[in-house]
């Protein structure tokens, strides 16, 4: 008999900007549900991860997942992602990186209403010469919220580890948020870890000028949250699923604006 | 083209139009002098709808249209052109896109067909040609690491791009090194200079106005017109300035 799931709440540190109201409403059959990725050594392993409404619906169901995720020796893992729906839509990353690995993160989250979308990642570093680099985008609206918390370990014989994080929240109204929480544990001296997170509106200098050249606001603003949202998926080589997810992305966009 | 009445506008409560009139017909360039702190730049943002320019009274009729009634978009489209005293950068938006999705934005609002993707850049060439602008420079983020002179001409390219009816343009000149100035007159006379286009030139110096001749020439103060005259009087601004040129008119 499987045991009782006991729900967190937001004193849980991982669950600290959370909706964990959302839960409740949630298959909890599957609450405990992880997926499992091992890159074997030396392999280039990529997924997309995409939590988005299916056509014009819009799905408030709250969607949780959760990857664990092994990068063996020399082997790399990308994964990129968009959140886009659910009342509650979060993912959640646990990895490990062996030695010279390296772990490429980019995600998206967008949202209005009182919808919150976030990523929260956990990358151990117990292994030299490994790197990570996470790059995390939010644009919300309305009561929307979007967050990124992002810890990383790095364990004392993990020398010249070199961990990146970079977070950018853009505000549309106002009322939504977002918060970036980075949590860096380390116990090597030899390291690099670098992490910096901005909040900031639309450049209403840039809006005035594209305006000025017969962009109509709608346009304008697809476009510089385009520009914003980018960066995310600049490590996605393969240009057509970046396309495809800044489709997913921008749909959003549309949709409740 | 343009026909403006007894325009007042202030900026957060201060008056900085007080009565300006001017009328631009096509086929004409004016040049519009002035000191510091006399409205040029204001008049060049209320003419493009900036938000926090309030006009206050007063009106201005562009194609027989009432211009303050319409969206900065809309006045584009409709063919006016404000050229930018400090052109914005766009981190992350490339010229090309920018300005592909403009024209076309613009061709839509006037029942006009898009351009292709080979016929737009074949036409944004030409431009950047004109204004000796490498054409790497347009695939690049719209200003960003531009220098002064280069945002000043890849400026004069959207224009060329665009093809707007009336450019106002707001110290086009300032920044501009002696053969960009030269580049940049040329290329607004070959954008510009045509029988059914009208140009405002705002402008601090006469330098400009050695390339690209005024037919008209005025001085503002104060928030109004208080001079007009030929391409001569810009010269006698140049030579005796604005105190004794004011001192005269008054």
């Amino acid at each position: 008999m499987s045991e009782a799931i006991i729900l967190p709440t937001r004193k849980d540190e991982a669950w600290r900007y959370s909706n964990t109201d959302a839960l409740a409403g949630m298959d909890l059959g599957t609450f405990d549900q992880w997926r499992d990725i091992d890159v074997a050594e030396g392999e280039i392993f990529r997924d997309t991860i995409v939590i988005a409404d299916e056509g014009d619906a819009v799905s408030d169901a709250t969607e949780l997942r959760r990857l664990r995720i092994n990068v063996r020796k020399n082997a790399t893992c990308e994964i990129f992602g968009v959140i886009a729906s659910g009342r509650l839509g979060r993912v959640e990353m646990v990895v490990l990186v062996e030695e010279g690995g390296h772990f490429e993160f980019g995600g998206v989250t967008l949202g209005g209403r009182d919808t919150t979308r976030e990523f929260v990642t956990r990358i151990a570093h117990d292994h030299p010469n490994a790197t990570s680099n996470q790059v995390v985008r939010g644009v919300h609206w309305g009561q929307g919220t979007g967050n990124f918390l992002g810890r990383i370990d790095v364990a004392r014989d993990a020398q010249k580890v070199d961990a990146k994080q970079d977070f950018k929240g853009l505000l549309l109204e106002k009322g939504a948020s977002v918060n970036s929480v980075p949590q860096l544990e380390i116990y090597a001296d030899d390291v690099k870890c670098a992490h910096g997170a901005t909040v900031g509106q639309l450049d209403e200098q840039a809006r005035y000028y594209m305006a000025a050249r017969g962009l109509p606001p709608e346009t304008a603003r697809k476009l510089l949250v385009r520009a914003f949202l980018g960066d995310a998926f600049v490590a996605l080589e393969d240009e057509e699923e970046s396309e495809r997810l800044m489709d997913v992305a921008l749909g959003k966009l549309d949709k409740h604006l | 083209m343009l026909e403006i009445k007894d325009l007042h506008a202030e900026i957060d409560g201060k008056q900085i139009l007080n009565g300006l009139s001017l009328n631009v017909n096509a086929g004409e360039v004016h040049a519009i002098m002035g000191p510091n702190g006399a409205g040029k730049s204001t008049l060049a943002y209320v003419l493009g709808g900036r938000p926090g320019y309030e006009v206050t009274g007063g009106s201005v009729t562009f194609a027989g249209e009432d211009l303050l009634d319409m969206d900065p978009h809309e006045r584009a489209a409709a063919g006016l052109f404000l050229g930018f005293q400090y052109p914005v950068e766009i981190p992350g938006v490339s010229n090309v896109q920018f300005l592909r999705e403009a024209l076309n934005a613009q061709r839509q609002a006037r029942e006009e067909e898009p351009l292709s993707g080979g016929e737009f850049l074949k036409h944004a060439k030409e431009q950047a040609a004109l204004l000796k602008l490498d054409m790497e420079m347009l695939k690049r983020q719209v200003n960003v690491g531009f220098s002064g002179g280069e945002k000043k001409r890849a400026e004069m390219v959207q224009m060329g791009i665009l093809d707007p009816k009336l450019a106002v343009l707001d110290e086009t000149d300032s920044g501009l090194d002696i053969d960009a100035l030269k580049t940049v007159g040329n290329g607004i006379n070959a954008i510009m200079r045509k029988p059914d286009k009208g140009v405002l030139l705002i402008t601090h110096y006469q330098r400009l106005l050695d390339y690209v001749k005024p037919d008209f020439v005025h001085i503002l103060s104060q928030g109004r017109i208080v001079k007009t005259g030929d391409a001569e009087l810009s010269q006698r601004l140049e030579a005796e300035g604005y105190d004794a040129v004011m001192a005269e008119a008054a």
